[in-house]
């Protein structure tokens, strides 16, 4: 079809600008610096004036914070603490732009933690190193995706809501963990509900010259083929597709069912490489009653990031620093590290104030996955500000 | 101001309201008295809903005022807006289906601590009368023909004594029959001193309803014809002033006026059949034998659909809303598991085949649902062109993105089909109805289009773009095939090479568009449907 005949007869229709918008990109960008950062700065303010108030200097402790958690050497701890909340991070992205709910990500890491703690000190002996670490990996990115198998299986056959599920299979993965460390996984040395300690030249190597190990480089990784699949390959598109508007994904061919079980297998995935990270870079070992719920603190970032798996970066690792750093600051001036909850509890409360001005006022985009932009695709390509440049001439396409 | 306005039951008074980026409503003026019909005309956008959504109190104005008797009132809310006695029957349906009529009206009574059943089955009668109609006090909303459900939503406005009754776009999902029982009410509520502002898209309508008629065009009122010069136009002559109101001097650039009002009635719909080139039919090309699919929530099944469409040929599809279109469509489309019956593509069966194995075999679904499952509103006008090839070279290879290769068809498309907007990469979701539209149907009808299921295609298209659509499906019979399913029956009379009527998801009938050929139709789309539950239609005034 080379023309349309007709085409003489269809009038012009009105592009809706949105006139309350910033134009341009430097709007854009502006936006996007004030949904994203100021939330962080107003906890921080807020978490300052609430330290006045329980009779400490918020200066003194926040840069105690930065000297434990950035300076000298405390960056390398800052580092280490940054894998696992990455992955964890990423694992969710993936699941969150498919608009599924992954909350399971206790369930998921905490179960994983456990079989690779009471796998790897035979493993690391038997096996050349490498391909123990190899294995470790792969089971335990297989132990996280197969226990999103339950919840994608429900929501993609019977549609039943996956908040529910994953929880549910959370709190089971949660205890069955438990049950491993306390039963066959128990180091019969100690009286401690524990697994054997793997020995410190059987952990993952360090990058040289540092004492990071290389679970960092891993999760560094993730994020990066992470955001290559998502904004290149067909996969992210149909990704974003069903989290936008799954009717319109069943519409336009794409396997619904598949593509649900894929997104939380993958998302269950990474969130099982977080615990590798974890136990085989730093811990060693697991204990029944250890439970560092990373996801929980990393939520707000991956929002503040808006589902971007390379911005989430600097936020985890202003998050790593905050907790490195926030716990000897805590315990410095006598206060519970559970304060440090309070700061990330302060990222949400503003976000959610943020939020909510910004419905009223344009104040860039909304956090949330159905407000999925292709502004996230694409940073810097971004020409939806030229509608409101454009103003009343609505402009033909081609030129 | 003149002493005609110390008559009038509501006047509006420089309304302004403005969305971000759009003016819908500049400084628009007018009135409505007691005893007439005033038509307000306008496409698509021309801010009549807006409008409409002010006087109900849906939206709130940013400049002006509505007096009501003189009275300086401000309409905050759609309870304050019935309490000062306007009452509004909007497009799409809303009583609560699983409710009786009674129920439905007593709704309405929820300021009184206690419903009083006989009291307002008492004044359901009295409505009744007043209408003329008869409705079932017990019956359920659900299973009522839409005709009747319009007519229960009309008491159900005047339900607490309006005197200014609002109907928006009344006629959309009406039968023939019912269209014409509409007017016999409404001439009846008139006699009885009622205000009614009748708003539609539809020239014919305003123009054979409208005591005054008034045209908004691009959120401002263009003018209003009093009633001496409505009265004393010719219907012609008269669609021809209202036509130059809408479109200004876009009318002139129209091809030809007499075309654009082709389309318009049924006259003229059969002339444009009469002129439309018959191709000759070829093979069978879409073919489905006992077809029957499961319905979906409140939406009918289909079973025994047994249909044939040839190359070279357009099928139209007729039948009141609801009536298992959906489910055809789907069916047809793979969206949607056939529980008895074959569909067959070019002769070979399709059963087995999901949505993008027949798309690639050149079947086409253009969906009636735009922004709910055609268009993904976040993304791209680019992207949403390429959702039905997604991973299909040469936009994606080696598992990755072709952005440029994609932009640069994608910028072909809107040029082809006259997409406007600022550029591909903006938001589909920020496009109007008319242009979502043709971002589907470039994706629809581009890559090989073989056999297209066109689902309302038209529906809420402003005139031009109507127009526009109804020609690339008339080019559809240059070798291709078209399956049209509409609510619009004027349109499929234009369209079409045969009908076949859907009716409580089976096909219940065939015609050829022609003389007299809309009665028949819609003598089949309420079928026995009528007798046993409605009896609106059939009993219609003609």
């Amino acid at each position: 079809m080379s023309t349309v005949p007709g085409n003489e007869l269809l009038t012009e229709v009105e592009v809706p600008n949105r006139a309350g918008d910033r134009s341009g990109a430097v709007g854009k960008a502006i936006d996007t610096v004030i949904r994203s950062l100021v939330p962080v700065l107003l906890a921080l303010v807020a978490g300052g004036v609430l330290l006045l108030i329980l009779g400490h200097n918020p200066f003194a402790f926040y840069s105690s914070v930065w000297e434990h958690g950035a300076q000298n050497k405390a960056w390398q701890e800052s580092a280490k603490r940054m894998a696992p909340l990455l992955l964890i991070a990423v694992g969710l992205i993936i699941a969150f732009r498919a608009n599924i709910w992954n909350l399971g990500y206790n369930g998921q890491f905490l179960l994983s933690a456990a079989i690779i703690s009471g796998l790897a000190p035979s493993l690391v002996n038997d096996l050349p190193l490498g391909l123990a670490f190899l294995i470790l990996f792969v089971v335990a990115g297989l132990v996280g995706a197969i226990w999103t198998i339950v919840p994608a299986l429900l929501k993609a056959f019977y549609d039943t809501n996956e908040i529910i599920t994953t929880l549910m299979m959370s709190f089971i993965g949660v205890g069955l963990a438990q049950i491993l460390i306390k039963g066959p996984f128990q180091d019969p040395s100690v009286n401690i509900a524990q697994t054997k300690v793997l020995e410190l030249d059987k952990m993952l190597p360090h990058i040289p010259g540092t004492k990071v190990h290389i679970g960092v480089l891993v999760a560094l990784a993730a994020a990066v083929v992470v955001y290559f699949a998502i904004s290149r390959t067909s996969f992210g598109l149909k990704v974003d597709v069903l989290g936008a508007n799954p009717r319109a994904a069943r519409h336009v061919g794409i396997q619904v069912k598949q593509l649900i079980i894929t997104s939380f297998f993958f998302s269950g995935l990474l969130i099982g490489l977080a615990a590798a990270a974890d136990i085989l870079g730093v811990w060693g070992y697991i204990r029944a009653n250890w439970n560092p719920a990373y996801g929980d603190t990393v939520i707000p970032f991956v929002f503040l990031a808006r589902l971007n798996p390379l911005v989430v970066i600097p936020f985890i690792a202003f998050f790593a620093v905050l907790s490195t750093g926030g716990t000897l600051a805590t315990q410095e001036v006598g206060l519970p590290t559970d304060f440090l909850l309070v700061l990330v509890a302060l990222i949400l409360l503003f976000m959610t104030v943020i939020e909510f001005l910004g419905r009223r006022r344009s104040l860039g985009q909304s956090y949330l996955t159905n407000g999925l932009r292709e502004a996230l695709r694409l940073p810097g390509r971004k020409k939806d500000g030229a509608a409101a440049e454009a103003g009343e001439t609505p402009k033909k396409v081609a030129r | 101001m003149s002493p005609a306005v110390t008559s009038a039951v509501v006047e509006v008074k420089g309304i302004t309201k403005a969305f971000p980026g759009v003016l819908a409503n500049d400084d628009i003026s007018f009135d409505v008295r007691p005893g007439e019909v005033h038509s307000l005309l306008g496409e698509n956008g021309a801010g009549k809903s807006t409008l409409m959504g002010i006087l109900s109190g849906i939206q709130t104005p940013d400049s002006g005022g509505i007096l009501v008797d003189g009275e300086p009132v401000r309409i905050d809310s759609p309870r304050k807006a019935l309490d000062i006695g306007i009452g509004t029957v909007y497009q799409h349906s809303t009583l609560i289906p699983a409710l009786t009529v009674l129920q439905n009206l007593m709704l309405g009574d929820s300021g009184k601590l206690l419903l009083d059943a006989a009291s307002a089955r008492a004044r359901l009668e009295e409505f009744g009368a007043l209408l003329g109609v008869d409705v079932d006090p017990e019956a359920r909303a659900a299973d009522l023909a839409l005709g009747r459900q319009q007519q229960v939503e009309i008491i159900k406005a005047l339900w607490r004594g309006s005197r200014l009754l609002i109907l928006d776009e009344p006629t959309s999902m009406l039968t023939p029959q019912a269209v014409d029982e509409l007017y016999t009410v409404l001439a009846r509520l008139k006699a009885d001193g009622l205000a009614t502002i009748f708003i539609t898209h539809k020239l014919h309508e305003a123009v054979s309803l409208g005591d005054r008629i008034s045209v908004l065009r691009r959120g401002r009122m263009v003018g209003t014809l009093d009633a001496a010069a409505v009265s004393s136009t010719p219907p012609d002559k008269l669609e021809e002033i209202v036509i130059e109101m809408m479109f200004g001097s876009a009318a002139a650039d129209l091809a030809d006026v007499g075309e654009l009002r082709v389309g318009l009635g049924e006259a003229e719909a059969v002339e444009a059949h009469a002129r439309a080139t018959k191709a000759a039919v070829g093979e069978p090309l879409l073919e489905l034998a006992g077809v029957a699919a499961p319905g979906e929530g409140t939406d009918p099944g289909v079973a025994d659909i047994d249909l044939v469409v040839h190359e070279g040929e357009v099928v139209g599809v007729a039948g009141v809303d609801g009536n298992g279109q959906r489910a055809l469509a789907e069916a047809i489309s793979g969206q949607r598991r056939l529980t008895a019956g074959e569909i067959r593509l070019f002769g070979a069966p399709v059963d087995r085949l999901n949505v993008l194995k027949r798309e690639k075999l050149g079947l086409r679904y253009l969906t009636d649902d735009r922004i709910g499952e055609g268009i993904v509103g976040s993304l791209s006008i680019s992207l949403n062109l390429f959702l039905k090839r997604i991973g299909q070279a040469p936009y994606w290879r080696y598992g990755s993105i072709r952005r440029g290769t994609i932009d640069a068809r994608a910028e072909e498309l809107c040029e082809q089909f006259d997409v406007r907007a600022p550029g591909v990469e903006t938001r589909a979701g920020t496009l109007s109805g008319g242009n979502m539209q043709k971002v589907l149907l470039a994706r629809e009808l581009s890559f090989g289009a073989k056999v297209v299921v066109f689902h309302k295609p038209t529906y809420g298209l402003d005139l031009k773009t109507t127009l526009g659509v109804r020609e690339m499906i008339r080019q559809m019979r240059d070798g291709k095939a078209a399956l049209v399913i509409s609510t619009d029956l004027d349109e499929l009379l234009e369209v079409s090479d045969r009908i076949v009527v859907l009716s409580r998801g089976r096909l219940v009938g065939e015609a050829e568009p022609g003389p007299g050929a809309a009665e028949r139709i819609g003598g089949m789309m309420i079928g026995d449907v009528s007798l046993s539950l409605a009896g609106a239609g059939a009993e219609g005034t003609e």
